[in-house]
């Protein structure tokens, strides 16, 4: 079909035109012959569908993944409950049918009027959402007056429960319908209006893991909406499912053992950083919330001094207290400033600069060298080594051993606490590093802040002799079927290399602080179970001299009590936090006995498995990390 | 510039015809964004600002000699292309893909004037020289390169329907100026071979609307839904219609997007059978009149470019109605004159204005 102008129009130009044509005739032919099928020949049949168009669209909700804890446990389940929808093309008269809605469902008639008649015209063939969660006795007014509520839908949907109420509220959070600030976000795409989300926790980290991927139906209904039989189906698909490294019998006694309290409670594996419980005292019941909860419950939640959603494990930071010697003993033993036979004398206050430095112990505890002096935790022998020390050098060995940044929690909002520096205070301040400061933060007051967890960590890798595990709380995450879908590994971090004498000695004063005549925490001893911990009594207000009572609950000090166990082959840490909870030794050393022994009762059953034989081995070898 | 001739050979009739669709989509455009409840001016009002400028546009292009319109149809492309690049980084991103420039009072959507470019930029090229033994494949390197290069930035955007209409733009002045037998054959096989590749950049939701157009029962809730719904509008219109503002499937919004890309589905529910054939027949008209203006025309540019912008109003007609009846898949792709959108009326009334040009100078001496 070679085509080439000519001013006269010859033959193969004209042909050129000709099919042009004919392509044209038979295009819009193809089309009439079409319109002709549609319009006369299935005209009618198209006619009456659309008369009342009697399609609509129904969503199936997916069900959401769920929670489990490390042996494979159920945190979290789900009830079936009933929501009210209505199909707004089929209803005749909708200002008749609102007093009987309000009526069988108590709504507001305004509300209700709102939210059928007001917004965006959403297509017609979508349900409009009433009323989610009805009680039954509103199921049945609904369903005995069905035909007086045309267009009136109830669908049986899958809702989210905790069985556990308020164990581990913290970390596995809670569902809440979708905001329009939320919904304006581009990762809720997705989503829409009366969607339920994860607001906190886990459900709001691993939302789109959980959430799955909803389905719907085609169907078609006759004239009073009802049901007649299903055009076309897409199957949901259901979220994927977690696991945790959670223990739930752990958890439940540390929750159990924390009953009352407030603080903070972590139980971590030092062999691989596996989170085994961790609570936060006080806490909130997720089923309140995922609920709906009513304006006033959320605002007491939110307004609440104590500040129940925060948790404290990893958003509290606390100042150390006598935790924090056992960063002042290692830098100290790997600086050479000391052996462990050097010895202080202890005569109950030290004076320096134009004030006394005191020891708990008003009498003193005479001469003492480093294990006594970590066993009964004298104050006096550790400002003598923060003198020598110097804020920089300790901030060394305190940073090294993980303190001061983030652990890598894999939820959000950790907070990293502080390890104060000279010119970090400088910047701060504008004050320079003062002599006295250094005998304050020797033990662990001044400026100093840790979170629960980062103790957790820190001592963690003290017991398995150098390795820093990133805390871990999500194991892996598994499709319905039971596919691996992505795994968190257990992983480890550089931190300063520590010799071997000097974790051998510091772990072994340690065991002595639970277990030797007048260690501090010897309320933490369990018969076959070698507890190495330390105590910690954390100043909340700087105690005048001569003025050691408290004036109120709100300036007691804190409790710590940090521990592992079996002291040489270590299976657990536990660390705990009370806030305001006096002394460490007294209050917080109970609190973790209780989780240790209900760990030991349960594994002592067990024979160890190879692969802790295995580990056993590699523990103490010098250098590792 | 304009002589008295050139006013004497004015085409009245192709005006008319114009006029009278952009009259009857106006209407139907009333209709289908009826009630007007929304905010700022109803869309038909907009609407009639738009083609009353574009007709202005159309005017203006009688002024001058389409042959300066081909003299600078590269540098045109090249603003064409400079645009399209500035939308992937500028773009205001509606539903999902980019492919409008925000100029303040409106956005602009410079996929639309390629057409015309592209159109331009052939004809430019296919005019250089005669060429009596037929085109052969290393010739068309370069229209080749016109064709690629916007198809790429549009297909980025993403918008399907447009690459679509380049492409068959492309193939229709092809099939018209002739290539070598062998350079069919080879085009063939390309192709062949290039469909898994292009499959396979498709977005997902692009390959879900080509199965689920063979299948509808694959996406019953969306795309099949959509597919569903606009036949039950076209076909429950019969033979009369439902009548003007009485279309039940188009008043209670059933339908995705009726007032642009299924916008006949409104029309056909409305005015049936009856209604589409006489839409159809003012369609053809103007098509093959833009047909026959190219046969008519005194050069082989004039022809061409006539044969271009006829392909192009052939083809969006021709996808735009198959969609909406279930006889291709569904790409959006507007329907000239009856689709709601500004930077659309523009670009088709000013293609009708080129064609009035061509048609004008028919009896003016080659230069």
């Amino acid at each position: 079909m070679n085509w080439r102008w000519d001013n006269n129009g010859n033959q193969e130009t004209n042909s050129a035109f000709f099919y042009a044509n004919i392509a044209l005739i038979i295009a819009f032919a193809l089309i009439l012959s079409r319109l002709w099928y549609l319009q006369i020949i299935k005209g009618e049949h198209f006619k009456s569908l659309s008369e009342n168009n009697r399609i609509r669209i129904q969503e199936i909700a997916a069900p959401r993944g769920i929670v489990y804890d490390r042996e494979g446990i159920p945190l979290v389940d789900s009830f079936p409950s009933f929501d009210v929808s209505l199909f707004r093309q089929d209803v005749r008269d909708l200002q008749a049918l609102i007093p009987v809605l309000s009526r069988s469902l108590s709504l507001n008639p305004e509300k209700l009027q709102v939210k059928l008649t007001g917004g965006k015209a959403s297509p017609s063939a979508h349900p409009v959402k009433l009323k989610g969660d009805i009680s039954r006795e509103e199921l049945a007014k609904v369903e005995t007056r069905r035909f007086d509520l045309p267009g009136v839908m109830v669908d049986m949907v899958i809702r989210r429960n905790y069985p556990f109420g308020h164990l581990a509220a913290h970390l596995i959070g809670y569902l809440g319908e979708i905001n329009p600030q939320e919904l304006e976000q581009e990762e809720y795409f997705n989503h829409k209006m009366g969607d339920l989300i994860g607001k906190f926790g886990i459900e709001q980290k691993f939302e789109f893991d959980l959430r799955g991927e909803n389905g719907g139906r085609q169907i078609e209904v006759n004239a009073l909406g009802r049901k007649v039989r299903i055009l076309g189906q897409v199957e949901p698909n259901p979220g994927n499912n977690l696991f945790l490294t959670l223990d739930l019998e752990l958890q439940k006694a540390a929750e159990n053992a924390m009953e009352g309290k407030r603080g903070a409670l972590v139980a971590m594996s030092p062999q691989n950083g596996d989170l085994l419980a961790m609570v936060s005292k006080p806490d909130f019941n997720p089923n309140f919330l995922a609920r709906g909860i009513s304006p006033e419950n959320w605002r007491n939640i939110l307004g609440n001094p104590l500040r129940p959603l925060q948790n404290r494990a990893t958003q509290g930071q606390y100042p150390p207290g006598s935790v924090y010697k056992i960063i002042t003993a290692i830098a100290a033993l790997e600086e050479k400033i000391i052996t462990p036979e050097t010895v202080f004398s202890c005569a109950g206050s030290f004076p320096f600069g134009s004030r006394d430095y005191l020891c708990w112990k008003k009498e003193g505890h005479g001469r003492v060298n480093l294990r006594r002096a970590i066993v009964e935790s004298c104050d006096i022998y550790f400002y003598n080594l923060g003198l020598r020390l110097g804020v920089d050098r300790l901030a060394k060995y305190a940073i090294g051993l993980g303190l001061g940044k983030i652990t890598g929690f894999p939820l959000d909002h950790e907070k990293p606490g502080l390890v104060p520096t000279s010119s970090w205070k400088w910047k701060r301040f504008g004050i320079p590093w003062q002599g006295g400061e250094n005998l304050s933060i020797a033990i662990g007051q001044g400026f100093n802040l840790v979170t629960p967890l980062q103790v957790a960590c820190t001592i963690s890798a003290l017991a398995n002799g150098g390795r820093f595990h990133r805390p871990r709380l999500i194991q892996s995450i598994k499709a319905p079927h039971g596919e691996t879908l992505k795994e968190f590994p257990p992983q480890s971090e550089k931190i300063l290399p520590l010799s071997f004498s000097t974790t051998e000695i510091i772990r072994e004063a340690l065991w002595g602080v639970v277990n030797s005549p007048g260690g501090t925490g010897g309320k933490a001893r369990i018969d076959g179970f070698d507890v190495a911990g330390k105590t910690g009594t954390a100043q909340v207000v700087q105690r005048r001299e001569g003025r050691n009572e408290p004036s109120s609950p709100e300036q007691d000090d804190h409790a710590w009590f940090a521990c592992f166990a079996p002291a040489t082959n270590p299976q657990i840490v536990v660390v705990v936090l009370l806030e305001h909870g006096g002394h460490g030794g007294a209050t917080a050393a109970p609190v973790a006995r209780k989780v240790l022994e209900s760990f030991y009762l349960r594994n002592k059953a067990k024979p160890p498995s190879y692969l802790q034989m295995a580990h056993r081995s590699s523990v103490y070898l010098p250098g590792e990390r | 510039m304009l002589d008295r001739r050139l006013i004497m050979n004015f085409d009245w009739t192709l005006l008319s015809t114009v006029v009278i669709i952009s009259a009857l989509g106006v209407f139907n455009l009333y209709s289908s964004t009826y009630p007007h409840t929304g905010e700022g001016t109803p869309l038909y009002l907009k609407q009639i600002f738009w083609l009353v400028l574009g007709m202005g546009f159309m005017i203006l292009t009688l002024a001058f000699d389409y042959r300066t319109f081909i003299r600078y149809a590269y540098l045109f492309l090249l603003f064409c292309l400079l645009l399209l690049f500035l939308v992937m980084i500028f773009g205001r991103v509606t539903s999902g893909s980019q492919r409008w420039l925000p100029l303040g009072f409106f956005s602009f959507q410079p996929s639309e004037i390629t057409k015309i470019a592209l159109i331009l930029s052939l004809t430019r090229f296919f005019t250089r020289e005669d060429n009596f033994h037929g085109y052969r494949l290393r010739d068309l390197l370069i229209p080749f390169l016109f064709l690629g290069v916007p198809v790429f930035l549009v297909f980025k955007q993403p918008d399907l329907g447009t690459v679509v209409l380049l492409f068959l733009i492309f193939v229709s002045i092809l099939a018209f100026i002739g290539l070598h037998p062998r350079a069919w054959i080879t085009l063939g096989i390309g192709w062949a071979a290039l469909t898994p590749l292009i499959w396979y950049f498709l977005k997902d939701y692009q390959k879900k609307r080509l199965l689920t157009f063979l299948n509808p029962d694959l996406d019953p809730l969306k795309t099949g839904y959509h597919i569903i719904q606009s036949k039950i509008a076209v076909g429950s219109g019969t033979f009369f219609g439902k009548g003007f503002l009485k279309g039940t499937q188009s008043q209670l919004h059933f339908l995705p997007e009726q007032h642009t890309d299924f916008i006949f589905s409104v029309l056909a529910e409305e005015w049936g059978f009856g209604g589409c054939f006489i839409l159809l027949l003012l369609m053809l008209f103007l098509i093959s009149k833009g047909v026959k203006i190219a046969h008519t025309s005194k050069d082989q540019a004039g022809a061409l470019l006539a044969i271009g912008l006829s392909a192009m109003l052939f083809w969006q007609t021709f996808i735009n109605i198959g969609m909406v009846i279930g006889l291709v898949p569904v790409v959006g792709v507007p329907l000239p004159l009856l689709s709601y959108g500004g930077t659309s009326a523009i670009t088709t009334l000013v293609g009708i204005g080129i064609l009035m040009n061509i048609s004008m100078r028919r009896f003016m001496l080659a230069r």
